[in-house]
């Protein structure tokens, strides 16, 4: 540190100095991860964001209903024939984020489009059955999204995503 | 700040920076090239092992603050949640919890440090009279913080507390509405608590840094009590100050990380493990073992008014000692007279915290009496005194003749005294524990989980759970342990699926639905165990009156006197089952009939351990009552082993990680003592 170290030889002081300046370090270091950990969901947010059934038996045909997991608003809409049509149509090259709507939706379910309501350029809940394309419409910055929940025009970069989700049966899913 | 520096960075960036705001010819001058008296001893290193304390405080609690609730329904269960679930939580709340035990013993040592080797003396005065004031704000901050986890000692403590200031004439009822913010300790007090509780360390860390400062501008003090006067005198803070104050903090990790990892619970009082009462004082009131003594003068004194104004200026006395002692001689090395005065006054402190955790009866008030008396006659009548007829014996000429020297009195040995002092603040703190007059301590038994490497036993865990299910949950609630908790590691060791089984066979409230209405439905891991009684009330009327507590804490909510000497003992031996030895002997303690003389109201029974004998609980556990698919014999003393493990580990879960990470932390930190100890031998090679 300040005396007696020799340029050319590594002596023993080196060592013992570099020795406790890296233990200092490496304690230090590791004692932080604690800080930084906590700062992560709790066990019990965790197990709250468990997966949840929703029945879909009381959703009418041309309706939607908005449920929450993991504190996100799902959009589950029972889509008119009129929808599913208009999504299965359109081109890819009219995209800007090119998917089909079978992509999106279960095999042999093509009426349900659950999505996660989240408008993907910053976040906001686009309005449901308004906009220029039967799906969405997204009130803070404009963007439209599709009866497939596909981005047409807008701000916003992406499609809103779909959650994971499974048919339990014909009238319920589990969502997570 | 010992004049202007002549420190010049090398890298032209930082010599731009440097012309616009010198902070770093600050630093240089503060910390690196200051010089520093090279008799130091380790006394010396405390201020550096304060700092990190208050640092440790400070970022703990900004840590805490964000998984903390201050409000007075939810406060305790906040506290609860965030040692259960929130990752690191239990490690974040003991460092705070014991952080602030350790952050006291640590300034009494740093304050009789500058009482002994007077510190405090011309031209000092400013700098100790800030450490006055720091030290005050670290009382308030203290107390504020124990009120946080709104369990009872943190009421009632909130309530003595405050209630001081209703002694002052006149204004004292409008004050204590004040502080209160209603007619009495309640939601608004948890909330201004917290809000000053956060508030107070930064104004503890902007007087720090005036008594840094005052410290930079007088010099530091030294164990000879001389002035610096040349360079041989002194040798640059950095490397060999440094060096030697980590070295110091290093140790004090070392007892800092005892208590954490192994000894959690021991420094606190099991009491604040039970929600706040406002119905119900607990049977012995003490505050937190650093505040023991000045309670102690409180009490003695028979007038409400007086016994205040004794307390306060207890501590306001400190401020004049620096006119009160006005001996030319700083250091109590050249004063006889002063130094066995001294260690008499050490004495007599730590008898002070004693008695002030005892009852506030009998022979003890007139030795409290006799003790605040000595407590004053040091300060007014022997100081004075010997400033004036102590013949000091010589002072070195400087420094340096000193370190040549090593004649004359040696400084204060340091391991014997910190033993001693170990011994003595053990004394302190193992008093402080509950101190309830119980004739029949419960027995000692051998637990699983006790010592450093303890872990809990499954079989016991997976037992205790069937009584539990089978008896203890007709009456009593087990409020914080959710399903899920019976798969987490460290736990009965159930799979999820078993979980999620088990738990499908409660059927939990929830609701509204869509109609407005609660249903029911069946449980999921995430649920926590349902309560027998929809309230209190229910559970009174159920129970003729006595309310069943809740069992998730049960295990760390009781507690006995250890009495002297083994809560000595029991800081070496990591000895703190005595929730588990109270809880089981309990269960085994009812008898048919109560012994020759003693009478049992109606509706309580008898019981050999429990406080006063009459409990409300009829005998819970007989042999044969609950089968067991493992073998494990189905007698009471079987079932009280095992329902006890299952409870101590719905106290205490985290505990099997806690020890683990502890034996980790210990390894690592005692091969950093070594290295710390022969880096700080190099570097002062060459100064001694």
């Amino acid at each position: 540190m300040t005396t007696a170290t020799s340029d050319d030889h590594p002596t023993r002081r080196d060592f013992l100095f570099v020795a406790t300046g890296a233990a200092a370090t490496v304690g230090g270091l590791a004692s932080l991860w604690p800080f930084v950990s906590q700062m992560n969901p709790d066990a019990s947010t965790i197990a709250a964001g468990a997966p949840i059934e929703v029945d879909l038996s009381p959703i009418a045909d041309g309706q939607d209903i908005k449920v929450f997991w993991r504190g996100k608003p799902i959009y589950i809409m029972h889509r008119t024939k009129k929808q599913v049509e208009e999504a299965q149509q359109v081109p890819l090259s009219d995209l800007k984020d090119p998917a089909t709507d079978q992509s999106r939706v279960k095999e042999g379910h093509d009426q349900w489009l659950v999505v996660i309501g989240i408008c993907t350029h910053l976040g906001c809940i686009p309005i449901a059955h308004e906009g220029n394309y039967d799906g969405f419409f997204c009130p803070c910055h404009g963007s439209q999204y599709d009866s497939s929940g596909r981005i047409r025009q807008g701000p916003a970069p992406l499609n809103l995503a779909v959650p994971p989700y499974a048919f339990l049966s014909d009238t319920k899913i589990q969502i997570g | 700040m010992s004049g202007p520096s002549d420190y010049k960075p090398s890298h032209p960036a930082l010599q731009w920076f440097e012309r616009r705001l010198p902070i770093l010819s600050l630093v240089h001058s503060s910390f690196v090239a200051y010089p520093t008296p090279r008799n130091l001893n380790y006394w010396w290193t405390f201020g550096a092992i304060l700092s990190v304390m208050l640092g440790i405080q400070i970022l703990t609690g900004v840590v805490l603050a964000m998984h903390y609730t201050p409000n007075a329904d939810l406060a305790f269960r906040s506290v609860e949640l965030i040692v259960r679930d929130v990752n690191f939580g239990w490690l974040l709340r003991n460092m705070h919890a014991v952080g602030a035990s350790m952050f006291f013993f640590a300034v009494y040592v740093h304050m009789f440090r500058g009482l002994y080797y007077g510190s405090y003396k011309e031209p000092r005065e400013v700098l100790w009279i800030l450490g006055v004031i720091i030290y005050l704000l670290m009382m308030a901050t203290g107390f504020m913080g124990y009120v946080l986890p709104w369990g009872q000692m943190s009421f009632w403590g909130a309530t003595v507390i405050t209630n001081l200031f209703s002694a002052f004439p006149y204004v004292g009822d409008t004050i204590v509405t004040l502080l209160w913010g209603g007619y009495s300790v309640g939601n608004p007090t948890l909330n201004r608590f917290f809000s000053l509780h956060y508030l107070l360390p930064f104004l503890i860390a902007g007087v720090v840094v005036l008594h840094v400062w005052a410290l930079h501008v007088a010099g530091q003090n030294n164990p000879d009590g001389i002035e610096v006067k040349t360079d041989k005198d002194t040798v640059p803070f950095t490397p060999h100050a440094t060096i030697k104050d980590m070295f110091g903090v290093a140790v004090f990790l070392l007892l800092y990380a005892w208590f954490i990892f192994y000894m959690p619970n021991y420094l606190g009082d099991a009491d604040n493990y039970i929600p706040a009462n406002p119905a119900q004082t607990p049977a012995h009131i003490v505050p937190e073992w650093y505040y023991l003594p000045f309670y102690a003068m409180l009490r003695s004194i028979p007038n409400k008014l007086a016994g205040v104004l004794v307390m306060f200026s207890s501590i306001l006395i400190l401020v004049f000692l620096p006119w009160l002692d006005s001996a030319k001689t700083r250091s109590c090395k050249y004063r006889p007279l002063a130094k066995q005065f001294f260690w008499i006054f050490v004495v007599v402190c730590i008898l002070l915290g004693y008695l002030g955790s005892q009852p506030p009866e009998g022979i003890y008030v007139i030795a409290g009496r006799i003790l605040t008396a000595c407590y004053f006659a040091y300060f007014l009548i022997v100081l004075p005194l010997l400033s004036v007829i102590e013949r000091p014996r010589a002072t070195p000429n400087s420094i340096a003749d000193a370190v040549l020297a090593k004649t004359g009195s040696k400084s204060i040995p340091m391991v014997p005294t910190v033993i001693a002092i170990m011994i003595g603040g053990g004394l302190l703190i193992g008093s402080a524990q509950n101190a309830r007059a119980e004739e029949d301590t419960p027995p000692a038994q051998k637990w699983s989980f006790s010592g450093p490497f303890g872990k809990y036993d499954r079989g016991a865990l997976q037992r205790g759970l069937k009584i539990y299910k089978e008896v203890c949950s007709n009456c009593h609630s087990l409020n914080y342990i959710a399903f899920r908790n019976l798969a987490d590691p460290g736990g009965p060791g159930y799979s999820e699926a078993q979980v999620a089984a088990l738990a499908s066979e409660y059927k939990i409230k929830d609701g509204p639905n869509d109609q407005g209405e609660m249903f029911e439905r069946p449980g999921r891991p995430a649920d926590y165990f349902p309560a027998p009684f929809a309230n209190e009330q229910a559970a009174r009327a159920a129970n003729g009156g006595g309310l069943p507590p809740d069992l998730s804490l049960i295990a760390k909510a009781r507690s006995y006197e250890r009495g002297f000497p083994y809560f000595i003992f029991d800081f070496f031996t990591q000895f703190q089952e005595q929730g588990p030895n109270y809880v089981s002997a309990i269960l085994q303690g009812f008898e048919d009939k109560p012994p020759a003389g003693v009478t049992i109201p109606d509706g309580s029974y008898y019981n050999k351990y429990f406080p006063g004998h009459a409990i409300k609980m009829p005998k819970p556990l007989s042999d044969g009552q609950v089968t067991f698919d493992d073998g494990s014999p189905a007698t009471l003393a079987q079932y009280a082993h095992d329902v006890t493990t299952f409870l101590m580990w719905a106290a205490e879960p985290k505990m099997e990680a806690r020890k683990q990470l502890g034996f980790q932390v210990f390894v690592i930190l005692i091969i950093f003592v070594f290295l710390m100890y022969f880096t700080k031998k190099k570097v002062w090679a060459d100064a001694h």
